[in-house]
């Protein structure tokens, strides 16, 4: 491989290039397909099986649940809504970065999301899976699950569509069914071009089914590229709704410290915040695992980097609003909540989100910690942390003290919320385990189009690299 | 041209299919198909691993109509959801909930959003599987070994022996001239 420069600062003339190691489009296939030709490697089934057996955790939580009932979880009085909803929370947020890198980013002709979109997408899907469980199993008699659903049954019974509960129904699995249009959709071509490769009949034939044919052709391009502008379109104040709606079950209740309008555009920042710093988790894990450093550059995560300081800002900004808002308002419930959520019984929990979220991202000042990865990974495990105990603070904080002081009470899980919990997590890294093995990890025909080469009026973006020999 | 039935591909009559030309990138695919463009073909195409931009208008291809189809689906889906919730609020289990009319509409307005957003990626995606009339699993062109390459590093332009300006010869000189690397002709499978 050609050797890699640095391209994370830009040149006096031109744009630093996208992708490193001098790729042409057949080296660009090659090193993308490689992994999913090769024997199994050793290190896929380190991932995989600790994965599936955390996997089974969840099987073990949830069979229980169902044949013990919601009993076996840490609920009681004043607090009915615990883990669960904290976990489903804490998916969907995670699922919105996908989106945003496959659909705002596109819009915003942001090139360099080529490179991580396929496996943001994933992520995704994935996360949406996860987050799907916890609202489903929390209805206590599961059988009855379908009562959500605008279906006809023999009691005559309707969902009552003025509740935000429905229309979280409705958004959030419309975002999955969309999230998974829109991935399988630009998988297409790539499908194509493993079908086309494969000296496997078995595999011709699987992957072929799924190509559907695609021949690459001009004509179907045009389409093709019409629809990817459309979803991305569409996608786009979906992805925004989803989470506005999440916060509506929220907002839209009497509860002091849930009852605010900042709450829609202040959880879709936090689940732009919480995904992305999944994805460097992510990426970073597979860029050494399929030595991708020239696909997936630093240019790349020093990007994800602002994005993470940014938002993180944003949520910064918005813990503080909260608080001037209680005090403003003049409301002594409001007030007692949020000096409560400071410095009552859940302050450990307000001040692990406070240094998570608002204080680690603070480093990303500093380009030196944005182009190190050590650095990066570090920050967003601390990010997902701190949004996980975002949610945490805002379900469990707000609910421990009801208007009634006769009904306080403490809320700590129990070993099921734990395990449940635990177990999403390895149903997240089964999936993102089997894509990795059996789909193209980065989207081939987006990233070609980003190369020097694929620009038909002239030999390539002119390209000046300070420091580069 | 029948009607465009998926998985039955629409073939030319006849031994061979038409010519399959490669060229080695995307700058000179480029020139290739606006001077095949230009000498009046009409049923034929170019096959690039990426989308090479601008390559419709050099091939003369029409805008997709896609997005007016895109916005019928979607429309139908909000209308249909924000009707399924007017039916839903008023006859089939009419509650009053705060004093409410029954149908409080600014409530119905997510679902409604939700649906018609869920109909438009609908439409656009199946939409363009029709217009490009896909699934279709076989085609000629998978008989050639080198058009493997189209989804990989090749580019190519095919011209179907249906076309009124098809001739084995001509049409092969011209590809040629136009800069092709390889031209085979592509037999009907």
């Amino acid at each position: 491989m050609a050797q890699l420069v640095e391209n994370t600062h830009e040149p006096v003339e031109g744009r630093a290039p996208l992708i490193l190691g001098g790729h042409d489009f057949k080296s660009l296939t090659d090193k993308v397909v490689e992994p999913l030709e090769r024997k199994t490697p050793i290190g896929w089934w380190l991932c995989f099986i600790p994965s599936l057996a955390m996997l089974s955790v969840l099987g073990v939580a949830i069979g229980w649940l169902f044949w013990e009932g919601i009993g076996v979880w840490g609920l009681n009085n004043p607090v009915g809504w615990g883990w669960a909803i904290v976990n489903f929370v804490f998916w969907v947020g995670i699922g919105h970065a996908g989106t945003l890198i496959s659909a705002i980013l596109f819009l915003f002709r942001q090139t360099w999301r080529t490179s991580i979109n396929r496996s943001a997408e994933a992520m995704t899907i994935f996360a949406v899976m996860c987050a799907l469980i916890f609202p489903g199993i929390h209805v206590g008699r599961v059988w009855v699950a379908y009562w959500m659903l605008p279906v006809p049954n023999q009691m005559s019974m309707w969902p009552n569509f003025r509740s935000p509960l429905v229309w979280d129904v409705f958004a959030v699995s419309i975002y999955g069914s969309v999230s998974l249009l829109f991935w399988y959709v630009g998988m297409i071509p790539d499908l194509a071009t493993i079908r086309d490769r494969t000296p496997s009949r078995v595999k011709k034939i699987l992957y072929g089914m799924f190509a559907l044919g695609w021949r690459a052709s001009t004509r179907h391009w045009q389409h093709y590229e019409r629809a990817y502008l459309i979803l991305a379109s569409l996608a786009t104040p979906l992805v925004l709704s989803v989470h506005s709606i999440v916060s509506m079950d929220f907002a839209t209740s009497q509860l002091p410290g849930w009852h605010t309008t900042i709450f829609p555009p202040y959880f879709v920042a936090g689940a732009i915040f919480s995904g992305f710093a999944m994805v460097v988790t992510l990426m970073i894990i597979c860029r050494k695992a399929f030595k991708m450093e020239a696909i997936l550059t630093l240019r790349h995560f020093e990007n994800m980097a602002k994005i993470i300081m940014l938002t993180g800002m944003m949520v910064g900004y918005a813990y503080s609003i909260e608080f001037f808002i209680a005090w403003y308002s003049g409301n002594p419930y409001e007030q007692f909540v949020f000096i409560n959520r400071a410095f009552g019984p859940y302050a450990w929990g307000y001040w692990i989100m406070v240094s998570c979220n608002v204080i680690s991202p603070q480093i990303f000042w500093f380009k030196k910690f944005r182009t190190n990865l050590k650095v990066l990974f570090v920050v967003s495990i601390f990010v997902n942390i701190g949004m996980w105990f975002e949610r945490f603070v805002i379900v469990a904080s707000s609910l421990h003290r009801d208007f009634l002081p006769s009904s306080w009470d403490y809320y700590s899980p129990t070993k099921w919320d734990v395990m449940t919990f635990i177990g999403s997590f390895g149903l997240f890294f089964t999936m993102f385990c089997l894509f990795a093995r059996f789909l193209p990890m980065v989207a081939m025909a987006e990233v070609k189009t980003v190369l020097p080469g694929a620009d038909p009026h002239g030999d390539g973006p002119k390209v000046v690299i300070k420091g580069a020999d | 041209m029948g009607l465009p039935i998926p998985l039955i591909p629409q073939l030319p009559e006849g031994k061979n299919f038409g010519l399959l030309a490669r060229f080695e990138n995307a700058q000179t695919i480029y020139t290739a198909c606006e001077k095949v463009r230009d000498a009046g073909y009409t049923k034929w195409d170019s096959h690039t691993p990426f989308p090479v931009h601008g390559l419709d208008h050099a091939m003369g291809v029409k805008a997709s109509k896609l997005p007016w189809l895109v916005l019928i689906t979607g429309l139908s889906g909000a209308t249909g959801g924000m009707l399924l919730q007017w039916w839903v609020s008023v006859h089939a289990y009419p509650l009053v909930i705060s004093g409410k009319p029954l149908f409080s509409w600014p409530a119905f307005v997510p679902v409604t959003f939700e649906l018609g957003v869920l109909f438009g990626a609908l439409g656009a995606v199946f939409g363009m599987f029709a217009f490009n009339q896909l699934p279709m699993l076989f085609h000629p062109l998978f008989s050639s070994k080198a058009f493997a390459r189209a989804t990989d590093d090749g580019f190519f332009i095919s011209i179907e022996s249906w076309d009124p300006k098809y001739d084995e010869t001509q049409t092969a000189a011209l590809l040629r001239e136009a800069g092709a690397v390889d031209v085979e002709v592509v037999e009907n499978g």
